[in-house]
């Protein structure tokens, strides 16, 4: 026999079999997932959820795809949170005079609580992150942000009202676009195909006989 | 406690035995004629049962999985349904269906082309199997590589079935691609000297694997989807598109919408339209797990087949030879293909390995399939057999930390579930991947029906029939732009007459001559209940 648990899935309480996810168990007691419901995987976050083990004080915040059931979970979900994301320009931006700061005034209110870190189900350090955000740090803020799926429960939590994933993203952005070093075989790769330099080398595998690039195939060279 | 069974942990210490002996051995590759003979046997695709042949549309006589086939050949939820197409709810010049990377990249070119775009999507703006591609990107941008080189490998791999002109786009824009996304900020794996971090993938040739650690599609795709916001682009999410609209000349000029949450039908009408709506693996062809976001249902396929696009290539699939067959929570979760670019070795129950890790991917999902059955040499996990994954060897060639740097994903994925991968081989069984067939397209993304392009993994013809790894981030950021650039241009020059669903009508006589009644399609999400109709 299946070991079952009692869980409250949105207030009502169902029996389900031990083994599956939050998400699992929702389409087990009959829910049809439209919201709260992406790749399934861990790396979307769509189906960020919050719940407490009945009769506890404590609420955790997790991926519903990620995390198993438990006896007595009371789950309710954050199917969308509004952050506020500013726009801008990448290309006219800079990775400097404390733009991250300007777009984002409120990091600075950050009070330290630490209520973002605890909550992250990827386990990040988030306040770390905008305390790099905030000293104009945009690498480290980048590399200490990277994994974040933007399930956006780090801003539910916090009482300076931040958007982290939103912080985040252009740190990472900025980092990728001006911060990290330049390419250089990918620039000159890109001038010699703009300059038509291969165009003669694929007509001619595109018009080459069957058997003749089966060969060329099979005897390729590997990198080792 | 250890998250494994006993007999799982038996198995493991032979693998543990073997592991130091295996470290360096040399491993042959297949030869040509030992791969064919393996996919002949052992591919799902060349299984008889798992297709039925089309009765009805422009690819009648040929062959598709029989999950597909029921939609192809299904009834439209327009069916019966009164609708003013003179009430228009949105007017654009260009329609882009789908919010993943392809979807994403159209409709930047779009809107830069200086057309008026609308994007409409069936869950979130990047919902997507792009979110959840790990391992990487291909492009031929180092000094020892070149597009034909990439042209060939990708050739090969395809079986000689890619299109060539739509090959020679891909490795030929490819580092373009790269270049674009540098600049819209995705930040890849670098050297400190700016040189890019490349490995293998099955069946290349040359180190040309592209990553942003174990994040390659989420980090591209998170990258897009704030440039679409940053640029004003118009999305409209829940509200899938469930019917292509035509004008009375056979042009492509918009869709019908399903609003999720209104439950109302929306006419859209569009000068020209971007089918992106991706791939199919929540059909689950065969029984098989998927690795796909939820809502891969092929829609796409369905309303340009509907409309009179033909398919190309419909019958291959791919199977991922590395799902996740244990824990029950993640099964059939994609195992990221760099996990073996970067040392990891599949071994049987016994320890063994038997064959190269890095064999393209139909042929390696044939040779496990091989090993668990007639073989006998699997592992039981769940309610199949599995084999192990020896991912403890990573660190062992590449120095402890190696993991937490180059595939961080993994190791947070299976920590979840009390498994440490740096320590413990995984169990992996072949998962439903990747769709390598689809609409065809010419060289400007453009299909039969005049108006109508198509990104993404809704394109067929691009890989042949097995899509090598890496090529498919790539393909939705080349074809994407192509056709948002296409489509941008053709718009300008268009002039619609009236929208009609008369199509739709005229391909339902033609499935009641034939005798044909499959499902209400698009399917638009799959249904799961974990075992609840059982009890």
């Amino acid at each position: 026999m299946e070991e079952m648990v009692t869980v409250y899935l949105l207030g009502k309480k169902y029996s389900v079999p031990a083994t599956l996810t939050i998400m699992d168990a929702m389409e087990y007691a009959g829910f049809k997932l439209i919201r709260g419901c992406g790749c399934r995987s861990g790396f979307c976050g769509a189906c960020a959820v919050i719940y407490r083990i009945k009769g506890t004080t404590e609420l955790k915040v997790v991926l519903s795809c990620q995390t198993k059931v438990e006896e007595g979970m009371c789950v309710g979900k954050i199917d969308s949170f509004p952050i506020n994301k500013r726009t801008f320009n990448i290309d006219e931006i800079k990775a400097s005079d404390n733009i991250v700061g300007q777009l984002y005034p409120e990091i600075f209110s950050c009070i330290g609580c630490n209520a973002c870190t605890k909550g992250c189900p990827q386990g990040l350090n988030v306040m770390q992150y905008i305390a790099y955000a905030q000293r104009g740090e945009y690498e480290k803020a980048a590399h200490a942000s990277f994994d974040c799926v933007g399930c956006n429960i780090c801003a539910s939590r916090c009482p300076a009202q931040i958007s982290h994933s939103a912080v985040g993203l252009l740190c990472r952005r900025l980092t990728g676009k001006y911060i990290a070093p330049k390419c250089e075989h990918l620039e000159k790769r890109v001038a010699e195909i703009e300059n038509g330099d291969y165009v003669t080398l694929l007509e001619k595998l595109k018009k080459m006989p069957l058997e003749e690039i089966k060969e060329l195939y099979n005897k390729r060279e590997i990198e080792k | 406690m250890s998250a494994f069974t006993e007999d799982m942990l038996k198995s493991m210490a032979k693998v543990e035995a073997t592991r130091a002996q295996r470290l360096h051995a040399t491993i042959e590759r297949f030869t040509a004629e030992e791969k064919d003979a393996l996919l002949k046997e052992f591919h799902p695709d060349y299984s008889a049962k798992g297709f039925k042949v089309l009765e009805v549309g422009p690819n009648k006589g040929q062959k598709v999985p029989t999950e597909l086939a029921a939609l192809l050949e299904g009834k439209s939820r327009l069916e019966g349904v009164k609708l003013d197409l003179e009430r228009i709810d949105y007017d654009v010049d260009v329609l882009v269906i789908g919010g993943g990377g392809a979807g994403a990249s159209a409709a930047l070119e779009a809107q830069r082309g200086g057309a008026s775009v609308l994007v409409v999507t069936k869950l979130r703006m990047g919902d997507a199997n792009t979110m959840m591609a790990e391992g990487g990107i291909q492009a031929a941008d180092k000094a020892n590589d070149s597009p034909a080189t990439h042209y060939l490998d990708a050739f090969g791999g395809g079986h000689y079935k890619n299109i060539p002109e739509l090959l020679e786009e891909l490795v030929t824009k490819g580092p373009l691609a790269i270049d674009w996304l540098s600049k819209l900020g995705v930040m890849f794996d670098k050297e400190e000297d700016g040189t890019m971090v490349t490995t293998h993938g099955g069946g290349t040739s040359r180190k040309r694997m592209h990553a942003c650690a174990d994040y390659t599609g989420a980090e591209i795709m998170r990258v897009l989807r704030d440039e679409v916001v940053n640029r004003g682009i118009p999305v409209l999410e829940f509200a899938p598109a469930i019917e292509l609209l035509l004008d009375e000349e056979g042009k492509c000029a918009g869709a019908v919408l399903l609003d999720y949450d209104s439950n109302e039908y929306k006419v859209v009408r569009a000068k020209t339209v971007i089918m992106a709506t991706g791939g199919a693996g929540r059909l689950h062809y065969q029984g098989f797990p998927t690795s796909n976001h939820y809502g891969a249902t092929a829609d796409g396929l369905v309303m340009a087949y509907r409309a009179g696009a033909p398919l190309i290539y419909a019958d291959a699939i791919q199977y991922h030879p590395t799902g996740v067959a244990y824990p029950a929570q993640i099964y059939g979760a994609l195992v990221t293909e760099k996990v073996r670019s970067i040392g990891a070795q599949l071994v049987n129950a016994e320890g063994e390995i038997f064959m190269h890790p890095l064999e393209t991917r139909d042929v390696a999902a044939a040779s496990i399939i091989r090993e668990c059955t007639v073989r006998g040499k699997g592992v039981k996990a769940l309610d199949g057999v599995a084999l192990w994954l020896d991912t403890p060897l990573i660190e062992m060639l590449h120095g402890e930390g190696t993991i937490a740097k180059r595939i961080p994903g993994m190791l947070r994925m299976y920590a979840k579930f009390g498994i440490d991968l740096r320590k413990e081989p995984i169990l992996i069984y072949p998962t439903l991947h990747y769709q390598n067939g689809g609409i065809l397209i010419d060289k400007n993304a453009e299909t039969k029906i005049p108006g109508l392009f198509v990104a993404g993994e809704a394109v067929g013809g691009i890989h042949g029939t097995n899509r090598l790894m890496g090529n498919s981030l790539l393909d939705i950021i080349v074809f994407g732009r192509i056709a948002g650039t296409k489509a941008a241009e053709a718009a300008k020059a268009t002039r619609l007459g009236k929208l009609s669903l008369e199509h739709v009508k005229a391909y339902a006589a033609e499935e009641k001559e034939a005798g044909v009644s499959g499902e209400l399609s698009p399917k638009l999400l799959p249904v799961y209940t974990h075992g609840r109709d059982a009890r």
